[in-house]
């Protein structure tokens, strides 16, 4: 594949599947049009993101990905029960997560997933790139969130977006 | 069946209407304020979803998706205004 | 297909309406952020499917353009609900939790 021709294959392929939704059809046509627009969208904002993604265990995403929606199922009825037993009982925690990842894309995909999960949301990135801080909405123990959160979310992120 | 659902989450996400707007008038802060046209403009686009379903026609979903878009870019740019009291540096 | 149809958008009426229960009951802001961000979204999410699964019954063809409405929301609402809570801390908001300690390498510019 040519480095500048397909600058990003990835959302080559991400931006034909939306338009095929988007148009709501599966022609021929339709997906000439979206591999169309999917080469020359990211050929023409190059500038906006000028390094490759680089995605080595694309298996390990998907398995993330599986884990992760399950995850906001349950996260889901969690958070109903916690808001329907009223605001007496609940211990909300700051939480201050360091990171292990490096590249921006792992943190962000870090921050929003810990959005989408267990209770948490992620409040503030330290300048520095090395702290997240996380506020939980129920926690007796916050060493075990951290805990959680890095083997369950952070390591399958390392190892698909970092060498 | 499906009319007796609709007409049970059309009471359900009125009333979750009416939350995020009590919200949004009593405040007490800015970004509490944010947070409910947030939650209003997602329980908004629920109800034109509903509305689609009962009336059997596909075109509200292509407001459904502008209120979406429109939502998230104007909850980002309030937020970006209490940061750094400028949207457009 | 009726009935998975009438308890999906159940389930995500439900879910909705406890997403701004929530926003009315907690006590402060950075609690309220969690019903929003997390029930709302699913709720939507749930609904939306229940659209796709109930148009695609429906016609000849199968109707899929709700999923991207979901996957939108799926996006940006985290992305809505860090900022948020950014502008919460930057306000320093008042707060259940002790409020985290700041030191100066934590300031934003």
């Amino acid at each position: 594949m040519n480095r500048r021709l397909f600058p990003h294959p990835w959302l080559t392929i991400t931006l034909a599947l939306v338009w095929v939704l988007l148009v709501n059809a599966l022609n021929p046509g339709t997906v000439i049009l979206g591999l169309l627009l999917g080469w020359a969208i990211p050929l023409f904002t190059l500038r906006f993101w000028p390094e490759p993604v680089p995605v080595r265990r694309p298996l390990t995403l998907l398995r993330f990905l599986a884990v992760v929606l399950t995850d906001i199922l349950i996260a889901n009825f969690i958070v109903a029960t916690l808001i329907l037993r009223g605001p007496k009982p609940l211990k909300p925690a700051f939480v201050r997560l360091p990171l292990d990842l490096k590249s921006e894309l792992a943190i962000s995909l870090l921050a929003n997933t810990i959005c989408l999960t267990p209770g948490t949301v992620s409040a503030e990135l330290s300048p520095a790139h090395d702290h997240l801080l996380v506020h939980s909405l129920n926690t007796d123990d916050p060493d075990a969130l951290v805990r959680t959160i890095k083997q369950r979310y952070e390591a399958p992120l390392k190892e698909v977006f970092e060498p | 069946m499906i009319h007796t659902a609709l007409l049970v989450a059309f009471t359900l996400v009125g009333l979750a209407v009416a939350f995020a707007f009590w919200r949004l008038l009593h405040g007490p802060s800015a970004p509490d304020r944010i947070l409910a046209l947030d939650t209003l403009y997602v329980n908004t686009i629920a109800l034109l979803v509903l509305l689609g379903i009962h009336l059997d026609s596909n075109i509200y979903f292509e407001a459904a998706l502008l209120i979406a878009l429109m939502g998230f870019v104007g909850t980002v740019a309030l937020c970006k205004y209490l940061l750094r009291g400028d949207i457009i540096e | 297909m009726d009935l998975l149809i009438a308890f999906l958008i159940v389930t995500g009426a439900a879910f909705m309406f406890i997403g701004s229960l929530g926003l009315v009951r907690l006590k402060d802001f950075y609690t309220r952020l969690h019903g929003p961000t997390k029930a709302t979204t699913l709720g939507v999410g749930a609904i939306l499917i229940a659209s796709a699964t109930h148009f695609s019954n429906q016609q000849a063809g199968i109707s899929v353009h709700e999923i991207l409405v979901t996957i939108f929301l799926f996006i940006t609402a985290p992305v809505s609900a860090h900022l948020m809570s950014k502008a919460a801390l930057h306000l320093k908001l008042h707060s259940l939790a002790p409020p985290p300690v700041i030191g100066k390498d934590d300031r934003h510019s």
